[in-house]
């Protein structure tokens, strides 16, 4: 008997706890909505949480779910991906606790490449907290902590994860019905780590920090869609892209008068990621126009790939008599 | 010259030398070839943190010491009636040690002016009357092994100086009447790819030996029978590492849970991770985290999954896993955290033992999150606490702490090999498919107040667990006032009602004072403890495997005594422990050397117990 998954089957009944018009639960409903997609049943799925208001994501979803400690939800992930290969894993966390407390555990988990999908919300802010600088804050920014302006360089998340040897990158807008689910479907069936940064609105202490993106009006405008194998132009008429310039770099240009053959075509696909880099340094996050899309999607073996099962097996193999075998390696001797 | 054997009872010996001099390989073979002849021993390595101090001063000395005899012994023995010297630098780091009387081999060809002066002495203490209190044998090793290898072709000088630990060793071999079969197995396995060092090193092993029996140098060969008091069966040596994995392996089979390992390196707590990640052939994963934070993750995600998570460090990388520690705490799910202490606090001393995580593994950990804690008393009794930590652990869905310390897990001893079917099964006792008709409850709670260990992938049963507090048997976030205090005492209740064996106390009629020991001071309090009894005076002694819970009838043992003393290689905490528990006075031995206790100072202190 097949049954069909529908939404409701992912929705836990705890009461969801945001403030109201935060862009978490328009990202909660996406991934709601997705998850039937993938026909995994949710006792096959773990959220794994950190701490921020994004780490009550995994109360709120009928799943096995783990609200595990600040920043250490990559941790705890790979610990459970040590022992298990027939879990759909998913991590969500915020840009506090990913790339501040956890920014160690996050480039391990992307280096090593274990099977786990992170949802890395940007909200560029420390909601919980009530309005401190995120490591993804913008320079001059003032909050509650940086009454004269943030002094510390903005982190880009991208450009981190590629910079950590990621093999899925992809970078998304909390209000987007499209293109939010078409990300997560992507990232789901990626066999390694996938990142999804996922713009977020935080109404209480950044408000309207990326309406220049989520703002159907102002989307074409400020969005550089990225799409395999296309090239990679934007506006209402396409009539920007993005050239490489003579000295090789990546530069924004005007499609009209750029060299037809210098536009940059996207290939999320090669092994170097050297240009998924350049691409993730163009624009401004904060003022547009920003890339969205699918930086990085390369096909690698999955962290300790066919070691739980090889590890499982050998371990069923082992009873009493091997065991006694391990006892008595080396040199013994009897007493009588 | 006439030849003599002289029989003892015991004996200790010494190997010391550069780091790099092979001083821990010939002391093992010694071990080996001691074992096989029937004798109880305890060895100690020490080797210097620096991985490479400078050559020839006392700083990069590397020793190897055994202690062993014709009964049951406790301790790796305090001074050593042998030393074996390769180098001035070496001498110079042990001979204070030594009692008067105690004999000396030297290398007599490294004492040149350069190495002594290197060792810091100004002239030779071979040549004036420093050494008048002891035995000195000079023996020209370097030479004896270029004379060895003469005949052997292509043998090249470096391997040549290489093999005086050989020559030492049978030399040593034959001193104390020891066989060397074993070891010729050993190198001719060893260097079975090159003809020219294998000869080499047999030709220096046999010079040793021969120069014993045909110069006539050394007098007087030292005869230790086969221990005899000993219980009858198969026997290995083992040191606590080794047994701590073994331990976890067992356990890992008993209990049919995967055992995964997650790591971040630390001296002395390494050695568990290197030995355990040989192991995937009976299904061992090991994961080296990216630092101490990832590793207690790791492991608690992989018990999360259903497999024994399990995580190894030593002191400061404790401070670092405190926080998963409460977490673990509050996800009520098994984790073993071993804790292979050093000398602290922050880096300590690196290589030196010390008993001073106890406070820390009852108590270093924010809000009120209690948890077990095992220590292990003697190498291979680390295989039956690590065995009982994930018993525990398992049994009532709890982290619990294992104790060890650099010296347990670096010193050996024989262990009698346990059988594997006489091990008990150890039941997860998973959670089973939910009923579909009603709510999962995940902090429901059995007979023993664990809650559901629930996998994922289970149907029916999903749940969310998290640090933050949970509402009583249902499982929801709570912040009511009276559900927190409920959920504070159920899972302080969970750990206090841990079964824990009665603490059995070893004690003479009429006596008066009983020595209370816990972890690896063990073997020194139990010698100590003999030694007094020797004297014809009657002590009681009883040791802590248990330190939460304590054992039930703890209380009653330590009121019945006039008094109480508690020996420990720290300044006093398990003493703290027991006078807030019990409200006895009880009296502290405090050592904070980063050394093991000794026989002989726990003799002075009972003695001085005993007169009051």
């Amino acid at each position: 008997m097949t049954t069909t998954l529908t939404k409701a089957d992912f929705q836990s009944s705890q009461e969801t706890r945001w403030c109201p018009g935060c862009g978490d639960y328009s990202i909660l409903a996406a991934v709601q909505s997705f998850m039937p997609e993938l026909g995994i049943p949710p006792e096959r799925i773990v959220f794994v949480t950190g701490i921020g208001c994004a780490g009550r994501f995994s109360y709120y979803m009928n799943t096995y779910g783990v609200h595990a400690i600040h920043g250490r939800a990559p941790a705890i992930a790979t610990g459970l991906a040590a022992a298990r290969d027939d879990l759909s894993v998913w991590i969500v966390s915020g840009d506090g606790d990913a790339l501040s407390i956890g920014g160690n555990h996050l480039i391990h988990a992307l280096r090593r490449n274990v099977p786990i999908k992170i949802l890395l919300f940007n909200n560029r802010i420390y909601g919980l907290t009530k309005g401190q600088a995120s490591p993804t804050s913008e320079l001059g920014k003032i909050t509650r902590s940086t009454p004269r302006g943030n002094q510390d360089p903005p982190v880009d998340v991208v450009s981190l994860a590629i910079g950590a040897g990621a093999t899925f990158v992809a970078r998304t807008v909390d209000r987007d019905k499209q293109h939010l689910p078409a990300m997560l479907r992507a990232a789901a069936e990626h066999r390694g780590t996938a990142l999804v940064e996922i713009l977020q609105n935080c109404p209480v202490f950044n408000d309207g920090a990326f309406d220049h993106v989520a703002d159907k009006q102002q989307a074409a405008e400020h969005r550089i869609p990225l799409q395999h194998g296309k090239p990679v132009v934007f506006g209402a008429e396409g009539e920007r892209c993005v050239v490489r310039a003579p000295d090789g770099r990546l530069a924004l240009g005007e499609t009209a008068t750029a060299d037809p053959a210098s536009i940059v075509v996207h290939d999320a696909r090669g092994e170097d990621p050297s240009v998924a880099f350049a691409l993730s340094r163009l624009g401004d996050i904060g003022a547009g126009p920003v890339p969205l899309g699918i930086f990085r999607s390369v096909d690698a073996a999955p962290w300790g790939d066919g070691l739980v099962a090889a590890s499982r097996e050998a371990h069923q193999g082992v009873g009493t008599a091997e065991l006694d075998a391990l006892f008595r390696a080396g040199d013994t001797w009897n007493v009588a | 010259m006439d030849r003599t054997t002289e029989e003892r009872e015991r004996v200790i010996v010494r190997f010391a030398g550069d780091s790099g001099d092979g001083m821990q390989l010939a002391g093992g073979q010694f071990t080996a070839a001691t074992a096989a002849v029937g004798n109880d021993l305890v060895t100690l390595p020490d080797f210097p943190a620096e991985i490479r101090a400078p050559a020839g001063t006392p700083a990069g000395v590397s020793s190897f010491q055994i202690h062993f005899a014709n009964r049951d012994i406790a301790t790796p023995g305090d001074t050593p009636n042998l030393l074996v010297a390769m180098n001035p630098a070496a001498l110079r780091a042990n001979v204070s040690q030594l009692e008067p009387g105690a004999g000396i081999v030297v290398n007599e060809d490294a004492f040149t002016k350069r190495n002594l002066l290197k060792a810091g002495y100004e002239a030779s203490p071979l040549d004036d009357d420093s050494l008048d209190r002891f035995q000195v044998w000079r023996v020209p090793m370097t030479t004896m092994c270029q004379r060895a290898a003469e005949a052997i072709e292509g043998a090249a000088t470096r391997d040549v100086q290489k093999s005086r630990n050989l020559f030492a060793l049978g030399l040593i071999c034959w001193m104390y009447d020891r066989p060397i079969d074993g070891t010729e197995r050993w190198i001719s396995d060893k260097f079975a790819a090159s003809e020219a060092v294998r000869d080499i090193n047999l030709a220096a092993l046999r010079a040793g030996w021969n120069f014993g029996e045909t110069t006539e140098v050394i007098g007087t060969r030292v005869h230790v029978a086969p221990a005899t008091d000993v219980r009858p069966g198969t026997y290995r040596n083992i040191n606590g590492t080794q047994a701590t994995s073994l331990g976890l392996i067992a356990a890992s089979v008993r209990s049919g849970l995967p055992l995964c390992l997650a790591a971040y390196p630390i001296t002395p707590a390494s050695d568990l991770l290197h030995d355990l990640a040989r192991r995937r052939d009976v299904g061992v994963r090991t994961v080296q985290a990216e630092d101490e934070i990832a590793a207690a993750g790791i492991a608690l995600g992989a018990s999360y999954g259903g497999a024994l998570g399990v995580t190894a460090t030593s002191g400061p990388g404790m401070d670092l896993k405190a926080e998963t520690i409460g977490l673990a705490v509050m996800l009520e799910l098994p984790l073993v955290i071993i804790d292979v202490q050093r000398a602290g606090p922050s880096t300590g001393m690196p290589t030196k033992t010390e008993q001073s995580d106890l406070l820390m593994a009852l108590h270093g950990r924010h809000g009120e999150s209690p948890l077990p804690v095992v220590a292990a008393s003697t190498p291979g009794n680390c295989f039956d606490a690590a065995y009982e930590a994930v018993q525990i652990a398992v049994q009532y869905r709890t982290p619990v702490i294992l104790l060890t310390d650099l010296f347990l897990a670096n010193s050996s001893e024989p262990w009698r090999v346990p059988s594997a079917a006489d091990l008990p099964v150890i039941d997860p006792g998973f959670a089973p498919p939910g009923d579909p008709d009603s709510a999962f409850l995940p902090y429901a709670r059995d007979e023993h107040g664990a809650r559901p260990w629930a996998l994922p992938g289970n149907p029916g049963t999903q749940h969310q667990i998290g640090g933050l507090e949970k509402a009583d048997v249902v499982g929801s976030i709570s912040y009511d006032p009276v559900n927190h205090a409920r959920m504070t005492a159920l899972r302080a209740a969970k750990v206090a009602g841990v079964a824990v064996p009665d603490v059995v106390v070893d004690t003479d009629p009429g006596a008066e004072v009983l020595v209370l020991g816990w972890g690896s001071s063990a073997g020194a309090v139990r010698a100590g403890v003999r030694r007094v009894r020797q004297r014809g005076l009657p002590v009681a002694h009883a040791h802590l495997h248990h330190l939460n819970p304590l054992p039930s009838n703890l209380g009653e043992v330590l009121r019945s005594h006039r008094s109480v003393l508690v020996p420990e290689m720290n300044s006093g905490q398990l003493a703290r422990v027991l006078r807030a528990e019990y409200l006895v006075d009880v009296h502290s031995h405090s050592k904070v050397e980063g050394r093991p206790l000794f026989a002989a100072e726990l003799e002075d202190a009972i003695l001085k117990e005993i007169e009051g």
